[in-house]
């Protein structure tokens, strides 16, 4: 995985609360068998049925972090909710408040999901709609979210922010601890069912 | 220290604990589908691994089956491309698959617990947001990414973060008419979308001690929707007369000496809870959705809301958004809405006894002019049982459709889908814009509510319905 420190980029305001992964990316899209290419599902319908849609705006096209309502990416547990947003290249969504699922996939696949107390977001949106090419800045070494008028420190826990800096596979790091896993096998309760 | 349920499954499979690293945990279960396994199984091919407990994973075809004409090829190839996959990587892996046409195929929260692979005190995971619903059986059960799903497969472990406790005691009793679906709705309207972030919730009290396991299942499946990352049930002698005797289930001398552990799971008296929320079972009644996500319900007897009358800026705008999207005027009764599409089935409500509920209702009376009513078993045994019982006949004479298993109109994956526009009530478990097909309008329903919404036409409880 790559490894990730400081990213700045321009942003996109998502003024839209309870935005769950249905949205995020259709059902449909997730018929493909591959990992890669599903930018083109992302919010596939808000982007073909609504012309204004932020996405839609020219002043925002190349924009790199998503600034989001509360509850971003509730319901079903899809992970392509986060390749289709990395896909379409956004490196951090930011937020007051994440659905689990969704917030755990993205810490895997590097996307840094960023809590932010609601009235920063709403600043982040009022100084990106004032001017769209305003730059935001997520740093990973010092945990804090940087843009004009805005200097605020958000938690991210010890190991996650190492495993992302040194961009670790987590199964690799699992591995390391084979022996363990054996050792805890033995100790399991012997009518617990199998499946072969 | 008195402990809760959850924190005693939790310790019991601690495989390695080290300071300043998440818990890695062992995994008892693994339930697969075609839909978030593809990109794990290609992950361990190109890393040169294998799966490491064959033995402790399931796999099924569910979200893409088409519920008609099963013998006929999958008519979307892309479709079809991914039910193949799952074949050849069940195949190349040594997975035991329950293909379409098998009798234990079906969808996978319906077929763990039917073949009794589902037990307390275990850990379960599945790349499926509703694997909460495993929880019904004191099992700490919850849905993955597919980055887990691999990581499950090549270690049958998971590092995971701690999570915090919830109590949600329902106390008193239901009142006819009232089900477990009612008491979920409840709740996620009480604490919102997001009122479980964090939280394993455990479902307490008189009114949830007296549901059956489908029921509980049925509680337990739509924790995800209060944003949870887990539900969970104390076993207790509901519980284990469901697990004797099913496949899987322990024989003999095990099957006691599993009860005596079972039995030593529930939350000890005094230990504490992060959170609680009580409710009052005397007072729920049939609940419906008249939003785009599963916290916006009512009582239907209440009426459309009106959205000036959220104090909270962002519920209102939610509200207004999603009545744009729903096409309902605040003020609107909720019985004078009426549907195109009756949907009955899913994991939260396609097993035997929501069949034998809704068939009760329908029984002698006929769908509704101009209504379709999907009934779609959860699982191919759950048809089989069903039909032994003379349900698929009252559905059939009734005017509705009886399909075959699978994940069905839940979502817009297989070719059971509503049209743009049209408006369905459903025994599902998200009411999301274009969940059930491309502007499909949803109303998340008992499957009581469904039974007398097809037969009337209008949302309906079948206390409306005129005796026969």
């Amino acid at each position: 995985m790559e490894k990730i420190d400081v990213h700045t980029g321009r942003a996109v305001p998502l003024r839209a609360s309870n935005v769950d992964t249905d949205q995020i990316i259709p059902a449909v899209y997730l018929k493909r068998v591959s990992r890669t290419g599903f930018e083109d599902g992302l919010f596939a319908e808000w982007r073909g049925s609504d012309p204004d849609f932020v996405l839609n705006r020219p002043e925002y096209s190349g924009a790199s972090v998503l600034v989001a309502g509360p509850d971003f990416g509730t319901g079903s547990s899809r992970e392509h909710a986060v390749w289709a947003l990395k896909d379409y290249g956004f490196r951090a969504v930011l937020s007051s408040r994440f659905a689990d699922i969704f917030r755990g996939n993205s810490l895997k696949g590097g996307l840094l999901t960023i809590l932010l107390p609601q009235e920063v977001i709403e600043k982040l949106w009022e100084t990106v709609e004032a001017d769209p090419g305003t730059e935001v800045t997520v740093d990973l070494v010092n945990r804090e979210v940087r843009a004009p008028g805005v200097q605020e420190s958000f938690e991210l826990d010890d190991y996650t922010r190492w495993r992302l800096m040194e961009g670790l596979d987590d199964i690799a790091l699992t591995l390391r601890h084979t022996e363990g896993i054996g050792a805890f096998e033995e100790t399991r309760k012997r009518w617990l069912p199998v499946t072969l | 220290m008195a402990r809760t349920m959850a924190e005693k499954v939790w310790e019991e499979h601690v495989v390695r604990r080290a300071d300043g690293e998440p818990d890695l945990l062992y995994i008892d279960l693994h339930l697969v589908h075609e839909v978030t396994s593809p990109q794990a199984f290609e992950g361990l091919r190109l890393a040169g691994r294998s799966v490491r407990r064959p033995d402790l994973t399931i796999a099924t075809e569910d979200h893409n089956v088409p519920t008609q004409n099963l013998l006929a090829p999958i008519a979307d190839p892309v479709s079809r491309k991914q039910v193949e996959t799952l074949r050849k990587n069940c195949s190349d892996f040594g997975v035991r698959l329950h293909p379409m046409g098998d009798i234990d195929q079906g969808v996978v929260h319906v077929v763990g617990p039917q073949l009794g692979l589902t037990q307390p005190g275990m850990t379960i995971v599945c790349g499926d947001s509703h694997t909460s619903t495993h929880g019904a059986f004191g099992a700490l059960a919850f849905g993955i990414g597919t980055s887990q799903v691999e990581h499950v497969l090549a270690t049958q472990t998971l590092p995971l973060a701690p999570f915090k406790t919830m109590a949600v005691t329902v106390n008193g009793t239901l009142k006819p008419g009232v089900s477990a679906k009612d008491i979920i709705l409840a709740v996620i309207a009480k604490i919102g979308t997001g009122g479980g972030q964090g939280y394993v919730i455990e479902y307490r009290g008189e009114a949830i001690e007296s549901l059956s396991m489908e029921a509980r299942m049925t509680v337990c499946n739509m924790s995800i929707e209060a944003g949870a990352r887990a539900g969970m049930i104390a076993p207790d002698q509901t519980t284990f007369d469901y697990i004797r005797g099913r496949d899987h289930a322990p024989k003999g001398e095990d099957f006691d000496a599993a009860v005596e552990h079972w039995k030593s799971l529930r939350t000890d008296e005094g230990a504490v809870f992060d959170a609680e929320v009580v409710l009052d079972a005397d007072e729920l009644s049939p609940f419906v959705t008249w939003g785009t996500n599963p916290g916006q319900g009512v009582p239907l007897d209440a009426s459309v809301p009106d959205p000036a009358s959220f104090a909270d800026s962002s519920a209102r705008a939610a509200a207004e958004k999603a009545l744009a999207y729903m096409d309902l005027a605040p003020g609107t009764p909720m019985r004078e809405v009426s549907v195109d599409t009756v949907f009955l089935g899913s994991c939260t409500n396609g097993r035997i006894e929501d069949l034998r509920t809704a068939a009760e209702i329908m029984r002698g009376r006929k769908v509704a002019d101009g209504v379709r009513m999907l009934v779609v078993p959860g699982s191919m045994r759950v048809k089989e049982q069903a039909n032994e019982e003379g349900l698929g006949r009252v559905f059939e004479e009734a005017g509705a459709e009886w399909r075959e298993a699978g994940c069905s109109m839940c979502l817009g994956m297989n070719p059971d889908q509503l049209k743009p526009g049209e408006r369905s009530a459903s025994t599902s478990n998200r009411n999301f814009e274009g969940r059930q097909g491309r502007g499909g309008r949803t109303h998340l329903v008992s499957p009581q509510v469904a039974a007398a919404t097809a037969v009337r036409g209008t949302l309906s409880s079948p206390a409306d319905l005129v005796s026969l």
